[in-house]
């Protein structure tokens, strides 16, 4: 995170030393577009603020430790296409269901889901792609993010031919 | 527009009162509210400032010539180099991907660009080979990349006018 803000104040004061005019209309055309989207953020930002509380990290793991690992993964790939969680909770959490015996091919369902396949930012997506294109974007991701976990599943010997 | 401020006025008014009456639900999304706004706020202005550096610097012919229609197998490349360093998540990968679509990169790639951002990310997948494995990690990147590409091409062929949104 830090390395972002000495990237973005690199970049800038190199800006603004080969150009300040220049620089002053980069900064307006970032005000411009971020205002623009701004209400679509909001949007997100309501549809994870009420979504979330009502899948907690400790609902995940019971639901994800379920003895059948095909429902397993139906289970992971739902939960993850409409959570949301960043990489430094979700991977900890997932080294300490695989621990507590939770198939590899479960995992992957969710935190491939997870990373690829949004349901709460659909509504900002749409903004930028177009309803058609947003909805097939997430529907292939998901797809992609099945074949994963069953190949995930095939390698770590958690199912067989 | 003026739906959406209506809707965020009544969801505000409804975390107000529910910190107020101490209503349980309504604080724990009052919550969720806090913590993922603060998380977009570390990092969307940033992330838009740079994307208008880029929108000024960057020449289109640049972008052009590497990512557009005549594109080589090395525009691949730079796609992914481009996704493997975004930060945040999709809400970064759409505003950039829309930079890049204004500077004349085709279809195809602006959704290999946004699929890549979203799985191969570097601290992300730090985090996942530590924690899950090296092998797991592996196998997701060898079977999801060459995937993603062609879910991405599948993208721009039934797609043939598609345009980002965000338009001057």
């Amino acid at each position: 995170m830090i390395v972002l803000y000495i990237v973005t104040g690199i970049l800038l004061v190199v800006s603004w030393k080969a150009n300040a005019t220049k620089t002053r209309k980069a900064l307006k055309i970032a005000w411009k577009r971020f205002a623009r989207i701004l209400p679509a953020f909001g949007l997100m930002v309501m549809a994870v603020a009420i979504v979330l509380p009502l899948i907690p990290p400790e609902f995940i793991a019971r639901s994800l430790g379920m003895n059948n690992r095909w429902l397993g993964m139906t289970v992971g790939s739902l939960l993850g296409s409409i959570s949301m969680m960043p990489g430094f909770i979700a991977y900890p959490l997932s080294g300490i269901l695989l621990s507590q015996g939770v198939p590899y091919m479960v995992i992957s369902a969710f935190t491939t889901t997870l990373m690829m396949v949004g349901v709460l930012s659909f509504p900002l997506e749409k903004q930028y792609l177009g309803t058609r294109p947003a909805l097939l974007r997430n529907l292939m991701s998901l797809l992609i993010a099945l074949l994963v976990a069953v190949i995930t599943g095939f390698a770590f010997g958690e199912i067989a031919l | 527009m003026k739906r959406n401020l209506v809707l965020f006025g009544l969801f505000v008014g409804f975390l107000g009162v529910s910190w107020r009456v101490q209503f349980q639900p309504g604080m724990a999304i009052f919550h969720s509210f806090v913590s993922f706004s603060w998380s977009l706020i570390k990092v969307v202005p940033c992330a838009f400032i740079i994307i208008g550096l880029f929108d000024v610097w960057i020449k289109r012919e640049t972008v052009e010539k590497h990512l557009g229609e005549g594109s080589k197998m090395l525009g691949y490349f730079w796609v992914f180099a481009l996704a493997a360093t975004t930060v945040g998540g999709l809400f970064v990968a759409l505003p950039v991907a829309a930079a890049l679509a204004r500077k004349g990169a085709r279809t195809g790639m602006l959704f290999t660009y946004l699929a890549a951002a979203t799985i191969t990310r570097v601290p992300m997948t730090i985090f996942e080979a530590t924690f899950v494995g090296i092998k797991f990690t592996i196998i997701r990147f060898v079977v999801s990349l060459p995937l993603l590409i062609l879910a991405s091409e599948a993208m721009a062929k039934l797609f043939p006018h598609f345009q980002m949104q965000e338009k001057e």
